[in-house]
């Protein structure tokens, strides 16, 4: 996983609320194995018609956005489904953050396994960085994980939060079983106990 | 005296193995559940040479892409589909994992075996790669859907690192109305708290219209839990869930049992616990719900109007429902009685249950469905004893497709069942995104009951009208 520690990019905002898993990554195109590129599929059907051309109004496929690596949403970014296709196809774009209001729990989560980095910042904030992205083509924002801070198109510097587990894994682009596998004396103790604590529980599986 | 703890708190207490340094807790996963789909984290896992540390604790059930029409070759859509099925069970065969394959009766939605074999059982961590898996929750579980990383993650070291989430718990007061069912009530609630009213949050539902659903009707409830963005919905164990649970084949037996039952009456939340957050409704205000728009919090009672974006002041909002109602195809103002729907889907983990297809039975008894309906059973079990009831001739003699094979279906229309472009399709199923049911498809949620009766009519009617048979 290739570490994230600051980020600079042109910056696309979308303004939908509930942008959904299957908006980003279509469910027929959920069956390739993960070292095909995926990056052709993301946003589908909202960036390419039934005849493969482009839609025209769809943010992304207007020239100065075309470069953006950086997406600046609104409400609920990636709510729907656990598909982690959805990040592999933002991942495989060219994609390293996204800036929202609020994230789909399990979306969120799989980011982090990915490398992409899911800052959530206050409504008026998300809503100015938008604007101010409306207005010029090209303009760029940058995401300073080791900072905590998100500089906009004005150099206006905005602190986030981030839980320091998830924060440290992105910044070293850890493997996550790796780093579990160091609690494995933590782990073979707790099955110990709680064997011994509820035999039932696992009494009519092991058959 | 000890702190009070809510029945969720009770669950990831005992699962806690450790904390790291940033407060997350590291929990021991019971029960993991995977499918076609879950190919990804086994490439993940044999790329990097780890084995599958509980074999014995992974179920393997091919649901997403098996064709419903049957299980022969020329059944599957094509040899891609049929290929990720037999992966599957390559890879449970290679892993030594529980497996429900192709010719086992047993098989079908994962959401829905796993409560019917007792595999779900209270005070248990149940994961699976699909975020439907909050279903389990409505046996007193804490379960929630991961991505294929995690997945991995949980095969090889039966664990998984999560940050506490906050707790809502959500009342339900009064009496469900006649012609009302679990499908209304849980889509009145995200209506009420919205799509991502639930984010961060496992939803505890309680009260005297909950208590009073059987443990069919709370899987319906607990399912849509995501829909209302909170990973995990859950409702405590009462002697309705221990007199489902008892004698299924992956449930305790005999002092096992007695021993189990003594624990899980210790789940129940503690009158004093605290929540971070409260909702509250009243069942008797609950009327059938159909949702109109592309997110499941877009929803009205079927005597309700589509919204006129001229009227919404906000540019945004108004932004939003133009994209909606366009997509949708309606006209602003439309009532929802007048909506003309195309076709019918009954089925999914939402609603695939005996239960459920019983309620469409009831409508569909000695009426017959005036435009193209399929009814898919939610496992083998339930086709049997469907047919054991003769619901099947029901079906049948009403022009409704029933098919004999379980499956996800045209819930996620990727095993060729899927709603044409621009088609309007009533859907028990939980998601009308929009190209959720296939590219253009016009999805509007509604309970098995709502869903028969527009077979029947041809639009949406309101099944309190109609006499059940």
């Amino acid at each position: 996983m290739e570490p994230f520690t600051c980020f600079t990019a042109v910056a696309v905002p979308m303004d939908q609320d509930n942008i959904d898993t299957d908006q980003i990554l279509p469910a027929r195109h959920l069956m390739m194995p993960r070292d095909e590129r995926y990056g052709g599929y993301v946003f589908k059907d909202l960036r390419l018609d039934r005849d493969g051309n482009e839609i025209d109004t769809f943010i992304l496929n207007q020239e100065g956005f075309r470069p953006s690596r950086i997406i600046v949403a609104a409400h609920n970014f990636g709510c729907g489904s656990s598909r982690e296709g959805a990040v592999f196809t933002l991942v495989d774009a060219g994609f390293r953050a996204i800036i929202a209001t609020s994230f789909g729990d399990i979306f969120y989560n799989n980011s982090f396994n990915n490398g992409l980095l899911p800052v959530a910042l206050p409504e008026e904030i998300v809503q100015l960085l938008r604007q101010q992205l409306h207005q010029g083509d090209g303009a760029e924002v940058t995401v300073d994980l080791e900072a905590q801070t998100v500089t906009g198109p004005d150099r206006s510097v905005y602190p986030f939060e981030i839980d320091a587990h998830r924060r440290n894994r992105l910044l070293k682009g850890l493997d996550a079983v790796g780093y579990t596998l160091q609690y494995e004396d933590d782990i073979t103790r707790f099955e110990r106990r709680y064997s011994e604590d509820a035999p039932w529980e696992l009494s009519a599986v092991q058959q | 005296m000890a702190q009070p703890r809510s029945l969720f708190e009770k669950i990831w207490d005992r699962h806690s193995i450790t904390t790291n340094e940033a407060g997350q807790s590291l929990l021991f996963i019971d029960r993991h559940f995977c499918h076609e789909l879950s190919f990804h984290a086994f490439n993940m896992l044999h790329d990097n040479n780890r084995t599958v540390r509980h074999p014995e604790r992974t179920f393997a059930i091919p649901d997403h892409y098996t064709p419903t029409t049957g299980l022969d070759d020329s059944d599957y859509v094509d040899t891609d589909t049929k290929a990720l099925v037999q992966n599957l069970i390559s890879n449970a065969e290679l892993n030594k994992l529980n497996l429900f394959g192709l010719g086992d009766e047993r098989r079908g939605i994962i959401h829905v075996v796993g409560p019917e074999q007792g595999i779900t059982q209270p005070g248990t961590i149940i994961v699976c790669g699909d975020s439907h898996t909050s279903t389990h929750g409505a046996l007193g579980a804490l379960a929630f859907g991961i991505g294929a990383s995690d997945v991995s993650h949980v095969l090889a070291t039966q664990t998984l690192w999560q940050p506490k989430p906050k707790s809502m718990r959500v009342t339900v007061t009064g009496k469900r109305p006649t012609g009302v069912t679990a499908k209304d009530v849980i889509l009145t609630i995200i209506g009420h708290i919205g799509a991502a009213g639930g984010t961060g949050h496992v939803i505890e539902y309680v009260g005297p219209a909950i208590q009073e659903l059987s443990v069919d009707q709370r899987l319906t409830v607990c399912n849509m839990s995501i829909e209302a963005g909170a990973r995990a919905g859950m409702i405590a164990p009462d002697d309705t869930t221990y007199n489902y649970l008892r004698g299924r084949p992956f449930a305790p037996q005999g002092d096992n049992w007695e021993r189990a039952e003594e624990y899980w009456r210790s789940l129940p939340t503690d009158e004093d616990a605290t929540f971070d957050r409260e909702e509250t409704l009243d069942a008797a205000s609950i009327e059938p719900m159909v949702t109109w728009g592309t997110s499941p919090e877009d929803v009205l009672p079927i005597g309700g109007a589509i919204p006129d974006p001229a009227q919404e002041t906000d540019p945004k909002r108004q932004d939003a429902l133009n994209r909606k109602m366009d997509y949708m195809g309606l006209i602003p103002g439309q009532p929802i009685l007048d909506i003309k729907v195309d076709r019918v889907f009954i089925g999914s983990c939402t609603n695939s249950r005996i239960e459920d297809l019983r309620d469409a039975a009831s409508i569909l008894n000695g009426r017959t469905a005036r435009i193209p309906a399929i009814i898919v059973p939610g496992s083998g079990l339930i086709r049997a004893q469907a047919e054991q009831e003769g619901l099947d001739k029901i079906f049948e003699s009403a022009g409704v497709e029933w098919r004999p094979a379980a499956g996800c279906s045209m819930c996620i229309g990727v095993n060729g069942d899927f709603v044409k472009n621009e088609e309007r399709c009533a859907s028990t199923s939980n998601r009308n995104f929009e190209g959720r049911q296939g590219r253009g498809a016009r999805t509007h949620l509604v309970s098995p009951a709502m869903a028969a009766a527009a077979a029947v009519t041809g639009h949406f009617t309101d099944v309190r009208k109609m006499e059940k048979n």
